[in-house]
Protein backbone atom coordinates (compact mmCIF):
# COMPACT_ATOMS: atom_id res chain seq x y z
CA UNK A 1 0.00 0.00 0.00
CA UNK A 2 2.99 2.33 0.58
CA UNK A 3 3.93 2.00 -3.09
CA UNK A 4 0.41 3.00 -4.02
CA UNK A 5 0.33 6.13 -1.88
CA UNK A 6 3.72 7.23 -3.19
CA UNK A 7 2.99 6.51 -6.84
CA UNK A 8 -0.65 7.60 -7.09
CA UNK A 9 0.00 11.35 -6.60
CA UNK A 10 2.94 11.18 -9.01
CA UNK A 11 0.77 9.46 -11.61
CA UNK A 12 -2.11 11.92 -11.25
CA UNK A 13 0.25 14.91 -11.49
CA UNK A 14 1.97 13.47 -14.57
CA UNK A 15 -1.38 12.65 -16.18
CA UNK A 16 -2.52 16.22 -15.53
CA UNK A 17 0.73 17.39 -17.10
CA UNK A 18 -0.40 15.51 -20.21
CA UNK A 19 -3.31 17.97 -20.39
CA UNK A 20 -1.27 21.12 -19.87
CA UNK A 21 2.12 20.48 -21.48
CA UNK A 22 2.46 22.52 -24.67
CA UNK A 23 5.05 20.33 -26.34
CA UNK A 24 4.23 16.82 -27.48
CA UNK A 25 7.64 15.50 -26.41
CA UNK A 26 6.97 16.55 -22.81
CA UNK A 27 3.63 14.73 -23.02
CA UNK A 28 5.40 11.56 -24.15
CA UNK A 29 7.87 11.72 -21.27
CA UNK A 30 5.11 12.35 -18.71
CA UNK A 31 3.20 9.40 -20.14
CA UNK A 32 6.32 7.27 -19.70
CA UNK A 33 6.36 8.15 -15.97
CA UNK A 34 2.68 7.19 -15.67
CA UNK A 35 3.25 3.87 -17.45
CA UNK A 36 6.27 2.87 -15.38
CA UNK A 37 4.37 3.72 -12.18
CA UNK A 38 1.48 1.60 -13.44
CA UNK A 39 3.90 -1.27 -14.00
CA UNK A 40 5.00 -1.02 -10.38
CA UNK A 41 1.36 -1.09 -9.28
CA UNK A 42 0.86 -4.26 -11.37
CA UNK A 43 3.82 -5.87 -9.61
CA UNK A 44 2.41 -4.87 -6.23
CA UNK A 45 -0.90 -6.53 -7.13
CA UNK A 46 0.55 -9.91 -7.94
CA UNK A 47 1.00 -9.53 -11.69
CA UNK A 48 4.75 -9.82 -12.34
CA UNK A 49 4.19 -10.98 -15.93
CA UNK A 50 2.14 -7.90 -16.77
CA UNK A 51 4.72 -5.77 -14.95
CA UNK A 52 7.33 -6.93 -17.44
CA UNK A 53 4.97 -6.69 -20.42
CA UNK A 54 3.93 -3.19 -19.42
CA UNK A 55 7.52 -1.99 -19.33
CA UNK A 56 8.62 -3.83 -22.47
CA UNK A 57 5.58 -3.23 -24.66
CA UNK A 58 4.31 0.12 -23.42
CA UNK A 59 7.34 2.08 -22.28
CA UNK A 60 9.75 0.25 -24.52
CA UNK A 61 7.91 -0.14 -27.80
CA UNK A 62 4.82 2.04 -27.91
CA UNK A 63 6.30 5.18 -26.36
CA UNK A 64 9.43 4.88 -28.47
CA UNK A 65 7.15 4.62 -31.50
CA UNK A 66 5.45 7.81 -30.33
CA UNK A 67 8.80 9.57 -29.98
CA UNK A 68 9.88 8.27 -33.39
CA UNK A 69 6.76 9.66 -35.06
CA UNK A 70 7.20 12.94 -33.15
CA UNK A 71 10.71 13.14 -34.58
CA UNK A 72 9.35 12.62 -38.12
CA UNK A 73 6.37 14.93 -37.73
CA UNK A 74 8.41 17.67 -36.07
CA UNK A 75 9.22 18.05 -32.43
CA UNK A 76 8.02 21.63 -32.28
CA UNK A 77 4.58 20.82 -33.69
CA UNK A 78 2.87 22.29 -30.65
CA UNK A 79 -0.85 22.69 -30.08
CA UNK A 80 -2.82 25.52 -31.52
CA UNK A 81 -4.68 27.37 -28.80
CA UNK A 82 -7.45 28.55 -31.14
CA UNK A 83 -10.81 26.91 -30.52
CA UNK A 84 -12.64 25.91 -33.68
CA UNK A 85 -15.92 25.45 -31.82
CA UNK A 86 -16.63 28.22 -29.33
CA UNK A 87 -16.69 27.06 -25.71
CA UNK A 88 -15.75 23.54 -26.71
CA UNK A 89 -12.83 23.36 -24.29
CA UNK A 90 -14.91 24.57 -21.33
CA UNK A 91 -17.73 22.15 -22.08
CA UNK A 92 -15.29 19.30 -22.59
CA UNK A 93 -13.71 19.93 -19.19
CA UNK A 94 -17.14 20.23 -17.53
CA UNK A 95 -18.45 17.01 -19.08
CA UNK A 96 -15.20 15.23 -18.26
CA UNK A 97 -15.27 16.37 -14.63
CA UNK A 98 -18.93 15.35 -14.30
CA UNK A 99 -18.08 11.94 -15.75
CA UNK A 100 -15.10 11.50 -13.43
CA UNK A 101 -17.06 12.62 -10.38
CA UNK A 102 -19.85 10.17 -11.15
CA UNK A 103 -17.37 7.37 -11.68
CA UNK A 104 -15.38 8.06 -8.51
CA UNK A 105 -18.49 8.52 -6.35
CA UNK A 106 -20.04 5.37 -7.74
CA UNK A 107 -16.89 3.34 -7.15
CA UNK A 108 -16.46 4.75 -3.66
CA UNK A 109 -19.99 3.80 -2.64
CA UNK A 110 -19.81 0.22 -3.85
CA UNK A 111 -18.44 -2.24 -1.35
CA UNK A 112 -16.11 -4.51 -3.27
CA UNK A 113 -16.36 -7.31 -0.74
CA UNK A 114 -13.70 -9.58 0.60
CA UNK A 115 -10.46 -9.60 -1.35
CA UNK A 116 -9.50 -13.15 -2.23
CA UNK A 117 -5.95 -12.36 -3.27
CA UNK A 118 -3.87 -14.21 -5.81
CA UNK A 119 -1.89 -16.50 -3.51
CA UNK A 120 -3.77 -19.62 -4.60
CA UNK A 121 -4.01 -18.60 -8.26
CA UNK A 122 -0.30 -17.77 -8.39
CA UNK A 123 0.73 -20.90 -6.53
CA UNK A 124 2.58 -22.47 -9.46
CA UNK A 125 3.99 -19.09 -10.46
CA UNK A 126 2.28 -16.24 -12.23
CA UNK A 127 3.65 -16.91 -15.72
CA UNK A 128 2.76 -20.66 -15.83
CA UNK A 129 -0.70 -19.88 -14.50
CA UNK A 130 -1.29 -17.23 -17.17
CA UNK A 131 0.06 -19.57 -19.85
CA UNK A 132 -2.26 -22.31 -18.62
CA UNK A 133 -5.28 -20.01 -19.02
CA UNK A 134 -4.07 -18.45 -22.28
CA UNK A 135 -3.58 -21.76 -24.06
CA UNK A 136 -6.69 -23.50 -22.78
CA UNK A 137 -9.61 -21.22 -22.02
CA UNK A 138 -8.55 -18.25 -24.15
CA UNK A 139 -6.80 -20.08 -26.98
CA UNK A 140 -9.27 -18.86 -29.60
CA UNK A 141 -8.83 -15.23 -28.56
CA UNK A 142 -5.09 -15.80 -28.67
CA UNK A 143 -5.30 -17.12 -32.24
CA UNK A 144 -7.49 -14.20 -33.30
CA UNK A 145 -4.89 -11.86 -31.83
CA UNK A 146 -2.34 -13.13 -34.32
CA UNK A 147 -4.69 -12.21 -37.17
CA UNK A 148 -5.08 -8.78 -35.61
CA UNK A 149 -1.34 -8.25 -35.39
CA UNK A 150 -0.77 -9.34 -38.99
CA UNK A 151 -3.55 -7.01 -40.14
CA UNK A 152 -2.01 -4.15 -38.17
CA UNK A 153 1.42 -4.75 -39.65
CA UNK A 154 -0.02 -4.89 -43.17
CA UNK A 155 -2.07 -1.77 -42.53
CA UNK A 156 0.95 0.15 -41.31
CA UNK A 157 2.91 -0.96 -44.37
CA UNK A 158 0.14 0.10 -46.75
CA UNK A 159 -0.38 3.44 -45.00
CA UNK A 160 3.30 4.30 -44.74
CA UNK A 161 4.04 3.26 -48.31
CA UNK A 162 4.46 6.15 -50.72
CA UNK A 163 3.75 5.79 -54.41
CA UNK A 164 6.63 7.14 -56.49
CA UNK A 165 5.14 9.71 -58.87
CA UNK A 166 8.29 10.64 -60.79
CA UNK A 167 11.04 8.18 -61.70
CA UNK A 168 14.01 8.14 -59.41
CA UNK A 169 16.95 10.23 -60.63
CA UNK A 170 20.09 8.21 -61.21
CA UNK A 171 23.66 9.40 -61.11
CA UNK A 172 23.77 9.93 -64.90
CA UNK A 173 20.56 12.01 -64.76
CA UNK A 174 21.99 14.15 -61.96
CA UNK A 175 25.19 14.76 -63.91
CA UNK A 176 23.19 15.72 -67.04
CA UNK A 177 21.03 18.06 -64.92
CA UNK A 178 24.17 19.66 -63.52
CA UNK A 179 25.60 20.28 -66.99
CA UNK A 180 22.25 21.70 -68.16
CA UNK A 181 22.21 24.09 -65.21
CA UNK A 182 25.73 25.20 -66.10
CA UNK A 183 24.85 25.74 -69.76
CA UNK A 184 21.63 27.62 -69.09
CA UNK A 185 22.18 29.53 -65.86
CA UNK A 186 25.93 29.46 -65.47
CA UNK A 187 25.65 27.61 -62.14
CA UNK A 188 29.00 26.50 -60.75
CA UNK A 189 29.80 22.95 -61.81
CA UNK A 190 32.03 21.87 -58.92
CA UNK A 191 31.12 21.01 -55.35
CA UNK A 192 29.92 23.60 -52.88
CA UNK A 193 32.53 25.34 -50.71
CA UNK A 194 33.07 23.63 -47.35
CA UNK A 195 32.14 25.56 -44.21
CA UNK A 196 34.51 27.29 -41.82
CA UNK A 197 38.00 26.19 -42.80
CA UNK A 198 39.79 28.34 -40.26
CA UNK A 199 42.53 27.68 -37.81
CA UNK A 200 40.16 28.02 -34.88
CA UNK A 201 36.70 27.52 -36.33
CA UNK A 202 36.21 24.45 -38.43
CA UNK A 203 32.65 23.89 -37.25
CA UNK A 204 29.88 23.37 -39.80
CA UNK A 205 27.93 26.32 -38.42
CA UNK A 206 30.67 28.83 -39.29
CA UNK A 207 30.53 30.08 -42.88
CA UNK A 208 33.64 30.08 -45.02
CA UNK A 209 35.13 33.41 -46.08
CA UNK A 210 35.83 34.19 -49.70
CA UNK A 211 39.28 35.56 -50.67
CA UNK A 212 37.99 39.12 -50.36
CA UNK A 213 36.79 38.49 -46.80
CA UNK A 214 33.06 38.25 -47.53
CA UNK A 215 30.91 35.34 -46.36
CA UNK A 216 30.35 32.46 -48.80
CA UNK A 217 26.59 31.91 -48.43
CA UNK A 218 26.64 28.48 -50.09
CA UNK A 219 29.15 27.10 -47.59
CA UNK A 220 26.57 26.61 -44.82
CA UNK A 221 23.73 24.14 -44.74
CA UNK A 222 20.28 25.52 -45.55
CA UNK A 223 18.91 23.81 -42.47
CA UNK A 224 21.27 25.69 -40.16
CA UNK A 225 20.40 28.93 -41.94
CA UNK A 226 16.66 28.31 -41.48
CA UNK A 227 17.19 27.45 -37.82
CA UNK A 228 19.15 30.68 -37.34
CA UNK A 229 22.02 28.91 -35.61
CA UNK A 230 24.77 30.12 -37.93
CA UNK A 231 27.90 31.41 -36.21
CA UNK A 232 29.46 34.66 -37.27
CA UNK A 233 32.69 34.10 -39.12
CA UNK A 234 35.66 35.28 -37.08
CA UNK A 235 37.34 38.50 -38.15
CA UNK A 236 37.64 39.05 -41.84
CA UNK A 237 40.95 39.79 -43.50
CA UNK A 238 40.49 43.54 -43.04
CA UNK A 239 40.37 43.18 -39.25
CA UNK A 240 43.65 41.33 -38.86
CA UNK A 241 46.10 43.95 -37.68
CA UNK A 242 49.35 42.07 -37.96
CA UNK A 243 50.55 38.55 -38.48
CA UNK A 244 53.18 37.30 -36.09
CA UNK A 245 54.18 34.48 -33.79
CA UNK A 246 53.22 35.98 -30.41
CA UNK A 247 49.97 35.56 -28.52
CA UNK A 248 48.53 38.87 -29.64
CA UNK A 249 48.52 37.88 -33.29
CA UNK A 250 45.09 36.27 -33.19
CA UNK A 251 42.44 38.94 -33.58
CA UNK A 252 39.56 38.89 -31.07
CA UNK A 253 36.52 37.06 -32.31
CA UNK A 254 33.99 39.37 -33.85
CA UNK A 255 30.41 38.49 -32.97
CA UNK A 256 28.85 41.85 -33.75
CA UNK A 257 27.77 40.94 -37.25
CA UNK A 258 30.45 42.93 -39.04
CA UNK A 259 32.20 39.82 -40.29
CA UNK A 260 30.64 40.06 -43.68
CA UNK A 261 32.43 43.27 -44.70
CA UNK B 1 -4.59 -3.98 0.86
CA UNK B 2 -7.95 -2.51 -0.02
CA UNK B 3 -9.00 -2.42 -3.67
CA UNK B 4 -11.04 0.80 -3.70
CA UNK B 5 -8.06 3.23 -3.93
CA UNK B 6 -6.78 1.40 -6.99
CA UNK B 7 -10.18 1.59 -8.70
CA UNK B 8 -10.51 5.28 -7.80
CA UNK B 9 -7.04 5.98 -9.22
CA UNK B 10 -8.01 4.10 -12.36
CA UNK B 11 -11.18 6.21 -12.66
CA UNK B 12 -9.19 9.44 -12.18
CA UNK B 13 -6.64 8.48 -14.83
CA UNK B 14 -9.42 7.47 -17.23
CA UNK B 15 -11.15 10.83 -16.69
CA UNK B 16 -7.93 12.76 -17.30
CA UNK B 17 -7.40 10.79 -20.51
CA UNK B 18 -10.95 11.49 -21.66
CA UNK B 19 -10.59 15.22 -20.99
CA UNK B 20 -7.31 15.16 -22.88
CA UNK B 21 -8.92 13.51 -25.90
CA UNK B 22 -11.66 16.16 -25.88
CA UNK B 23 -9.45 19.22 -25.41
CA UNK B 24 -6.07 18.62 -27.02
CA UNK B 25 -5.57 19.54 -30.68
CA UNK B 26 -2.37 17.69 -31.57
CA UNK B 27 -3.31 14.30 -33.00
CA UNK B 28 -0.32 12.58 -31.38
CA UNK B 29 -1.18 13.96 -27.94
CA UNK B 30 -4.81 12.87 -28.43
CA UNK B 31 -3.44 9.41 -29.18
CA UNK B 32 -1.36 9.46 -26.00
CA UNK B 33 -4.48 10.31 -24.01
CA UNK B 34 -6.24 7.28 -25.55
CA UNK B 35 -3.30 5.18 -24.37
CA UNK B 36 -3.69 6.65 -20.89
CA UNK B 37 -7.36 5.59 -20.87
CA UNK B 38 -6.44 2.04 -21.95
CA UNK B 39 -3.82 1.87 -19.20
CA UNK B 40 -6.31 3.07 -16.60
CA UNK B 41 -8.74 0.32 -17.60
CA UNK B 42 -5.88 -2.19 -17.34
CA UNK B 43 -5.26 -1.09 -13.76
CA UNK B 44 -8.92 -1.72 -12.93
CA UNK B 45 -8.79 -5.15 -14.61
CA UNK B 46 -5.72 -6.21 -12.65
CA UNK B 47 -7.19 -4.92 -9.40
CA UNK B 48 -10.38 -6.91 -9.94
CA UNK B 49 -8.31 -9.97 -10.79
CA UNK B 50 -6.78 -9.67 -7.32
CA UNK B 51 -10.19 -9.11 -5.73
CA UNK B 52 -11.69 -12.19 -7.38
CA UNK B 53 -8.64 -14.34 -6.88
CA UNK B 54 -8.38 -15.60 -10.46
CA UNK B 55 -6.19 -14.62 -13.37
CA UNK B 56 -8.92 -13.90 -15.94
CA UNK B 57 -8.58 -10.17 -15.33
CA UNK B 58 -4.88 -10.32 -15.99
CA UNK B 59 -5.52 -12.17 -19.25
CA UNK B 60 -7.98 -9.45 -20.24
CA UNK B 61 -5.37 -6.77 -19.45
CA UNK B 62 -2.88 -8.70 -21.56
CA UNK B 63 -5.26 -8.72 -24.53
CA UNK B 64 -5.91 -5.00 -24.04
CA UNK B 65 -2.16 -4.42 -24.30
CA UNK B 66 -1.95 -6.45 -27.53
CA UNK B 67 -4.86 -4.57 -29.07
CA UNK B 68 -3.34 -1.26 -27.93
CA UNK B 69 -0.06 -2.15 -29.63
CA UNK B 70 -1.83 -2.94 -32.91
CA UNK B 71 -3.93 0.21 -32.60
CA UNK B 72 -0.89 2.41 -32.01
CA UNK B 73 0.85 1.03 -35.09
CA UNK B 74 -2.09 1.72 -37.38
CA UNK B 75 -2.99 5.04 -35.73
CA UNK B 76 0.50 6.46 -35.96
CA UNK B 77 0.71 5.35 -39.59
CA UNK B 78 -2.54 7.25 -40.28
CA UNK B 79 -1.19 10.34 -38.50
CA UNK B 80 2.00 10.09 -40.56
CA UNK B 81 0.02 9.84 -43.81
CA UNK B 82 -2.15 12.83 -42.88
CA UNK B 83 0.96 14.80 -41.93
CA UNK B 84 2.61 13.92 -45.22
CA UNK B 85 -0.29 15.21 -47.30
CA UNK B 86 -1.37 18.21 -45.19
CA UNK B 87 1.84 19.19 -43.36
CA UNK B 88 -0.03 19.32 -40.07
CA UNK B 89 -0.61 17.04 -37.11
CA UNK B 90 -3.54 19.06 -35.79
CA UNK B 91 -6.93 17.34 -35.63
CA UNK B 92 -8.62 20.60 -36.71
CA UNK B 93 -6.89 20.62 -40.08
CA UNK B 94 -8.28 17.27 -41.22
CA UNK B 95 -11.73 18.72 -41.94
CA UNK B 96 -12.34 17.96 -45.62
CA UNK B 97 -15.47 15.90 -44.88
CA UNK B 98 -17.07 18.98 -43.32
CA UNK B 99 -17.49 20.83 -46.61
Amino acid sequence: MIAFWILAPVMVVCALGLLFARKAVHCALLLAVVMISLAVLYAVQGAPFLFAVQIIVYTGAILMLFLFVLMLVGVDASDSVVETIRGQRLFAVLVGLAFGLTLVLGVAQVSIGTITGLTTANEAGNVPAIAQLLFTKYVFAFEVTSALLITAALGAMVLAHRERLVPKLGQADLAAQRMRDYAEFGKHLGPLPPPGVFARHNAVDTPALLPDGSVAETSISRVLLARGSVNQAPGSAAQVERVGGDDQSVPPRDDSGKAGR
Amino acid sequence: MSATPFIVLSAILFTIGAIGVLTRRNAIVVFMCVELMLNASNLALITFARVNGNLDGQIAAFFVMVVAAAEVVVGLAIIMTIFRTRRSASVDDASLLKY
